[in-house]
Parts: C-alpha cells; sequence; structure tokens
C-alpha cells in the first residue's frame, strides 16, 4: 500500500500556476506559506497582503482573500485590516524592494508597534519586476542595471540588514533570515516562517521572516547556480539566523 | 519504495529538483512540453525512490505535485 | 439634542465618533491637530482604534486595510500632508475602498504657512494621484454643516465604495460656534458581499488596485466612469442664496461662501442685486444647477481664498451663459465681508455700464 506523503496544498488555487521566471525563488515560498495556513486550517480566517514587484499577483496564486497594497505600505494596510480583524490571520508578502527600500519606514514602524501580523520578505538583493536595479539590499561589488560596474559604497552605501533591524524593535516577537537553497534550508525556512506564523496566533508581536531567494534572469545565472550563489556569496553579507524569538526566551 | 507525480507541463526545467533528488532519479526530459521547456523526467528503473519528496520541497513550480511512498 | 459651542476640528472628530467611525489613523498637522487629540482621547476607551501613524502615507494605507473589511475609517491632515496621500486615493478609486479624508485647508504651495487658504481645491477634486478617477468632495461653510457633511461623507463612502473628502479650511478647523449634534440619520448598506474576512466556505475575494490583462483597466475605469454619473445624480448639492431676481451671483465654497452671503446682505441694503451660488459638492460640481442660474443673471464673481481654481469649473458651468469675473486672495489672505463688497461694486457698476449701453 502506497500513501501520499506530498501534495500541491490546498490554499493554492488549483490552476494557479506560478508565473516566475524558471528557479525563482517565490513559488518555493509561496508554497510553504500555503501549506503552514493549510497545516493550521488558517484558509476561512486570512487575509493576504499583497505588495508590489514580482511578489503582487497573490490572488492569482492563493485561493485567499486578498488585499493589495501600494509600493511600500502593505505593513500599513495589514496593520489596517488586523486593527479591524482582531482575530483574523494577517501576514503580507513583499520583496526587498517594496519592504526593506521604499517601505523600510513602514516595516520599521509596524515592528515597533509590534502589530499582530506577520511579513514574508523576499530578498533577491534587486529590484526583479522592473529588470534588476539595485536595491538597498544589493550587495557591494553587485553588478545591476543601476551599478553595472558593482555596487560602490562611495556612491551608493551598504546593503541592508534587514532581519537584524527589525529583530532590535521591541514589538518584534519574531525576527530570522532563511535561505530556500537545499532542502535543509528549505525546511528550516518553512520552520521560521512557522515560528513568525505562531508568533501572531499566540499574540505575541510582529513576525518577521527574510527569505534569501534566488533570482536567476537577473543575476544572469543558471537555477542551480543561482541557489549555490546564495549559499557561498550571499549569506557571507546577510548571515541566516534567528535575531529575535520572544517564545524561545519564555522557555528559558 | 516510492514516487512522484510531475506536471510536465507546468514545470519550466530549472532542474533543481534533479539537484536535489538523493538518488539521482530525475533527468531532463529529451520531449519539449506544451510551453516547449524541456521538463523534469522521472526514471526509476530499479524502484530506488524513498518518497523523501526533497524533489517537491524545493521544486519552485509545484510541478512536482504528488509524491507516493 | 441642545445645541453646544465646539471648534470646528473637535466638531468634525466628534460627528466621526457619531457616524461609527471605528479607526482612527492620522499624522499631526496644523490647522487640523485637534482632530487627532480629540480622537486620541476618545477612540480607545470606546474599544476602537487610535493610531497615531508613521506618516500620511501610512495612515492612507491604514484606512485602506480598514476599508477592505468594510469598516468605517477615517484620516485628516492638511495640504502638504494630503499631498502624501494622493497615491493612495488614486488606488482607493480603482480598487473602490471607502474611506473618509479630512482635508483642512492650509497656505501653500510648499510647506506654506498654517494660515486658513483654499488652495488645495484642485488637490481634492482634479487630485494628484494617477489615471482618471474622482474623489467624493464635499464642502463645509459652518461647523454645523461640518457635522452634517461627515455624516454624509461615512455613509456615502460606504454606499458607493469611494473616498469621500471633506475639505475645510483653518477658519473653519479653528473657529467656535452653536452646532448640534443630531444622530447620524443614515442606514449604511451591508458590506458583506464584498468585504475582506477570510474565505469561509465561498470564493477567495480581492480588492486590489492592479489589473493587468488587455482591457481590464479600461472596462474598469469605464465602470468607475458610470459610478461617478450616478454619484452626480444623487449627491450633487448646493446651496442658493438670494438669486431668484439676482443680477450679480457671487460663486464661492466652504467659508468664503458664508462670507460672500454677508458681503450680499449688504449689497442688497444698497440697492445692488446680488445673490450667492455655493457648492456644497465640489465633486459632484451642481454644474447644471450653475449653468441655470447663469443664463438668469447678468455676471458671475466667483470669489475664492486662492488664485483662482474652482474658477475654471464656475467657468465650464456657466458656458458663456454670462461673464465671469474672479476676486481671490491666497495663502492666508482672508476675503472678508468688506473687501468683497468693494470688488461688488465695482464688478457691478460693469453690469450697469452694459445694461445703460442695451448690451445684456
Amino acid at each position: 500500500m502506497e500513501t501520499l506523503v506530498y501534495k500541491r496544498p490546498e490554499s493554492l488555487l488549483k490552476d494557479g500556476q506560478f508565473t516566475f521566471c524558471p528557479g525563482c525563488g517565490h513559488g518555493v515560498v509561496l508554497r510553504i506559506i500555503a501549506e503552514l495556513i493549510d497545516e493550521y486550517n488558517l484558509k476561512k480566517d486570512t487575509i493576504a497582503i499583497s505588495s508590489v514587484g514580482c511578489s503582487i499577483f497573490l490572488e492569482k496564486f492563493f485561493d485567499l482573500d486578498v488585499a493589495g497594497a501600494s509600493h511600500g505600505r502593505s505593513p500599513c494596510v495589514a496593520t489596517g485590516v488586523k486593527r479591524c480583524k482582531p482575530d483574523k490571520f494577517v501576514f503580507t508578502y513583499q520583496g526587498d524592494g517594496d519592504a526593506a527600500t521604499i517601505g523600510f519606514n513602514e516595516t520599521i514602524h509596524t515592528a515597533c508597534r509590534g502589530e499582530h501580523i506577520t511579513t514574508i520578505m523576499i530578498n533577491n538583493t534587486n529590484f526583479g519586476m522592473t529588470g534588476g536595479q539595485a536595491s538597498a539590499t544589493t550587495l557591494v561589488g553587485q553588478v545591476t542595471t543601476t551599478t553595472p560596474k558593482g555596487r560602490k559604497p562611495e556612491l551608493t552605501g551598504y546593503p541592508l540588514h534587514a532581519a537584524e533591524i527589525i529583530a532590535g524593535c521591541e514589538g518584534t516577537a519574531y525576527a530570522a533570515r532563511v535561505a530556500i537553497t537545499t532542502s535543509k534550508n528549505i525546511r528550516q525556512a518553512k520552520e521560521a516562517i512557522r515560528k513568525a506564523f505562531e508568533a501572531q496566533i499566540k499574540g505575541l508581536g510582529y513576525g518577521f521572516v527574510e527569505v534569501l531567494a534566488a533570482c536567476p534572469t537577473n543575476w544572469h545565472m543558471k537555477p542551480i547556480e543561482a541557489v549555490k550563489h546564495i549559499d557561498n556569496i550571499i549569506e557571507q553579507v546577510h548571515p541566516l539566523g534567528v535575531f529575535k524569538d520572544v517564545s524561545a526566551q519564555e522557555t528559558k | 519504495m516510492g514516487r512522484i507525480v510531475i506536471d510536465r507541463d507546468v514545470c519550466k526545467g530549472c532542474y533543481l529538483c534533479v539537484e536535489a533528488c538523493p538518488k539521482k532519479l530525475l533527468k531532463k526530459s529529451q520531449t519539449p512540453n506544451l510551453h516547449g521547456d524541456f521538463p523534469a523526467e522521472f526514471v526509476d528503473e530499479k524502484n530506488e525512490c524513498i518518497g523523501c519528496a526533497m524533489c517537491a520541497m524545493n521544486c519552485p513550480d509545484v510541478a512536482i505535485k504528488e509524491v507516493y511512498r | 439634542m441642545a445645541k453646544v459651542l465646539v471648534k470646528g476640528n473637535e466638531a468634525i472628530a466628534q460627528a466621526a465618533i457619531n457616524a461609527g467611525c471605528m479607526c482612527y489613523f492620522g499624522y499631526p498637522i496644523t490647522p487640523q491637530s485637534e482632530i487627532g487629540e480629540y480622537m486620541g482621547a476618545h477612540l480607545p476607551e470606546m474599544g476602537r482604534t487610535f493610531i497615531t501613524a508613521e506618516s500620511e502615507l501610512a495612515s492612507i494605507n491604514m484606512v485602506i486595510g480598514a476599508g477592505t473589511t468594510g469598516t468605517k475609517a477615517m484620516t485628516s491632515s492638511s495640504s502638504c500632508g494630503i499631498a502624501l496621500m494622493q497615491e493612495a486615493i488614486s488606488a482607493m478609486c480603482c480598487a473602490e475602498v471607502p474611506g473618509v479624508i479630512v482635508s483642512v485647508m492650509r497656505g501653500g504651495p510648499g510647506l506654506g504657512n498654517i494660515a486658513p487658504a483654499q488652495n488645495d481645491y484642485f488637490q481634492a477634486v482634479k487630485g494628484g494621484g494617477n489615471g482618471d478617477y474622482k474623489t467624493i468632495v464635499l464642502s463645509p461653510s459652518t461647523v454645523q454643516e461640518a457635522i452634517d457633511l461627515t455624516y454624509r461623507a461615512f455613509h456615502i463612502a460606504i454606499k458607493y465604495r469611494n473616498p469621500v473628502m471633506l475639505l475645510a479650511d483653518g477658519i473653519l478647523g479653528q473657529m467656535m460656534e452653536p452646532a448640534e449634534f443630531g444622530e447620524y440619520p443614515f442606514d449604511d448598506p451591508d458590506t458583506s458581499s464584498w468585504a475582506l474576512n477570510g474565505a469561509d466556505n465561498r470564493p477567495a475575494r480581492n480588492i486590489v488596485s492592479l489589473h493587468m490583462p488587455e482591457g481590464a483597466m479600461e472596462q474598469l475605469t469605464d465602470r468607475l466612469f458610470e459610478k461617478y454619473e450616478q454619484i452626480a445624480k444623487e449627491e450633487t448639492t448646493s446651496e442658493s442664496f438670494m438669486i431668484d431676481d439676482a443680477k450679480l451671483v457671487l460663486t464661492a465654497f466652504g467659508s468664503v461662501g458664508r462670507i460672500a452671503k454677508a458681503a450680499a446682505i449688504k449689497a442688497r441694503e444698497n440697492g445692488m442685486k446680488v445673490g450667492v451660488f455655493r457648492p456644497v459638492t465640489l465633486f459632484p460640481f451642481p454644474d447644471k444647477d450653475l449653468h441655470e442660474v447663469a443664463k438668469k443673471a447678468d455676471m458671475i464673481l466667483d470669489l475664492e481664498m486662492n488664485k483662482g481654481q474652482m474658477l475654471l469649473d464656475v467657468r465650464s458651468a456657466v458656458f458663456g451663459a454670462c461673464p465671469v469675473e474672479f476676486f481671490g486672495r491666497t495663502a492666508g489672505g482672508l476675503l472678508t465681508p468688506d473687501l468683497i463688497y468693494q470688488k461688488i461694486e465695482e464688478v457691478y457698476k460693469k453690469i450697469e455700464t452694459k445694461t445703460k449701453a442695451g448690451v445684456v
């Protein structure tokens, strides 16, 4: 007798095929989110907040209620939703261009207020949808369409480390950086997102998970090469780790 | 003993599953799908698949839609 | 209910509370900070939401979040703060999210000053946001009317799923006068058919402002403009004061509409047939009514505390039916009854000269 050990999550639309480039990390993270929403039976209670960039089309993939937000403002829309519907499950899905660049002020203040929402931020160190321009998280020396000779600190400064900064906010219950590069890392990423979701479910505060994900098209790399680039290069600058976990502090 | 189901028209041919499979049971197909991509193909002649689902876990397109053990 | 002596800004805040405003999101700016202070003092103890947001960008987007759940929410600001909200107001119109925005105008452009002005008519009515859209704009001229229009703003925001702006100025926001808080007079429509509350045994819903498929955005905009036509049919409001036999009709909105009445009364006492036409809804603009007024009048004198913004809508409504003159001061320059009266005397002479010459 064979048993089904894995199937497409119910919270994904049946015909909601991802429209990302081959090897793009978004699909893995969206699937993990859908799996967790299924596991916690949250579909009927979830309001997802989309953002601007490749992260925008949540309603085309999720079988969930979705509110759209302007560039960088998803945490504000999420705040409005959550304050009106405190019993609902509210998360924002953003990229580094959205959450860490144009909307970092909103991200920080949402963390400081300790809003009971969760932010999943995909960090692929560039503006993917507009064609790979440099963002706040772009590495020093990284070649992008706006830094053709590599990011030069004397001209455009240094990369922003979102998860560490958010961990420093008192209202944050959970902040971590994960990568979806290997089976082991993908498992850890899911556990981190689970913790961030639980922080909301238990009413502990703001949950923030930064996910290092590949953008093979704009990095001009083959998918396997792009995934290895994260483990070999990007993690040197944006290290993986749990930077704050209020629930762990309580158990100690 | 395990088995996987690949939706070959959803697969975009990134081959992250090929890299992820501990038993090396996935490879690039020689026949293109509807979109002209050469999808990943599951070949398990010696029944080596352990149903670990690592391929599905790594797939960015949920093209590996079912895993049996 | 008895009349109470109340400041304009506080009257708007209390009226919002009476109208069932469950959330206030705002950021302080003169001359409307009392609205946020009032809300901060009252909403939390009523179990409602009050947040001093990190910016006007944040406050209006929190209003959007509340609006998508079908909840009555409000923000308030002034000129430069309202400028920061324009992107979101455009998005609200596109995604059909209800919400109330109170704009208490100050002098501009730039940071300008904190004096009363009406130089944000364009910003409110024409919008600084992108795309084809219309914000419903209500313009009170007294504290009493500010209360009544706040009630109406909350109702029609939900009714039409559109942002509604209450456009006041620093005079109205800061002055105290007796007014009465009646009961909220409207039955609001049920929002359960569209509001987001989780896809529980129903198909998932989305409220978004990006519509990429070919033709989708044009189709949506066409439907929105049918809605705006409906709003124009059902909501257009104006006040006419002594205009039946008026040779000269003064047009003015908000607090200037009220000052113009005082000047018109003085003109009548001095034998000049002067009336006042005051648009209460700035979008929808009462253009048909104003055109009828213009057909009977010899001249229109448009009065504004700006360099001539509503003037464009007045001219367009009059459409050549009679000459249109303009008198305005801006950025804190007040239009007093005496100043307006002087201008009336000046333009009334033109009417008399024309009548004598047989040119009408």
